[in-house]
């Protein structure tokens, strides 16, 4: 299946793009394809606890299936609005 | 034209434009009500401030996954009718870069009673930093650092009554 990846901000940065698209096998879950980034890109594993996914631009678990055609986003902590207090 | 409630833009921002979008939602289609049922107009501003963490700050670039952005500020919009039901809500927000100064979220209630448009705003702006898929690049006197928050978990109960807690205090 050929899967199209959005990466932000930090993200971004890591991997030096901000779309890259995946062939991963049928049955991969989020999480699988997030494993399968790391493999290339080592520095994203940091984000792993904090990381927040959507897939087709709605929020998703990391255990959902794919189907091919799929756009994955891959979301660091975020920071909109004004700062904390 | 009158503007989306719900936008990510790239311009600079127009708070009478979305006060303007917001009292038209609030009236009936023939805009006859609008006068009967608005009593309070709440308006916030974010904007960029020239400190941050003992640092001065030369500039921010906001970056936004913009349709779940859209549909995040949506999100709230629901929940904010849930919790307020004669609430009407509407969120701008930019992207790019920004000046120290200029604003970044704009964002409007209209209620029939100012008590529910004051904290129906504030719930707005703490949900916004959790759940909006938005990110900031600080640039500062001698270096630059994305700003990390929140893990964006929509359906996180304990960050939403968080955010319950502090519209209400």
């Amino acid at each position: 299946m050929r899967i199209k990846v959005y990466l932000f901000a930090r993200l971004c940065d890591i991997v030096g793009n901000n779309e890259i698209e995946r062939e991963v096998p049928i049955g991969t879950t989020v999480r699988m394809l997030w494993d399968n980034l790391i493999t290339d890109f080592p520095g994203l594993e940091v984000y792993g606890e904090s990381l927040s996914s959507a897939v087709n631009a709605e929020y998703a678990r990391m255990d959902v299936v794919l189907n091919d055609g799929d756009e994955v986003a891959f979301l660091p902590p975020v920071s909109g609005g004004q700062s904390a207090m | 034209m009158v503007p989306s409630l719900f936008l990510i833009t790239t311009v600079e921002l127009n708070l009478i434009a979305l006060m303007d979008a917001v009292s038209t939602a609030a009236s009936k289609p023939s805009g006859e009500g609008k006068s009967l049922q608005t009593g309070a107009i709440s308006t916030f501003l974010g904007v960029v401030r020239g400190e941050n963490l003992g640092r001065r700050v030369l500039r921010l670039e906001y970056e936004a996954y913009e349709p779940l952005a859209v549909r995040a500020f949506a999100r709230i919009g629901a929940e904010v009718a849930e919790r307020w039901p004669a609430i009407r809500l509407g969120i701008h927000h930019r992207i790019g870069r920004l000046e120290v100064g200029q604003a970044s979220v704009a964002i409007v209630t209209c209620s029939p009673h100012r008590v529910d448009a004051f904290a129906a705003c504030r719930y707005s702006i703490e949900r916004i930093k959790q759940i909006a898929p938005i990110w900031k690049h600080e640039f500062f006197e001698g270096g630059d650092v994305w700003i990390e928050g929140a893990t964006a978990d929509p359906h996180d109960e304990e960050a939403k009554a968080e955010a319950f807690r502090r519209a209400c205090a």
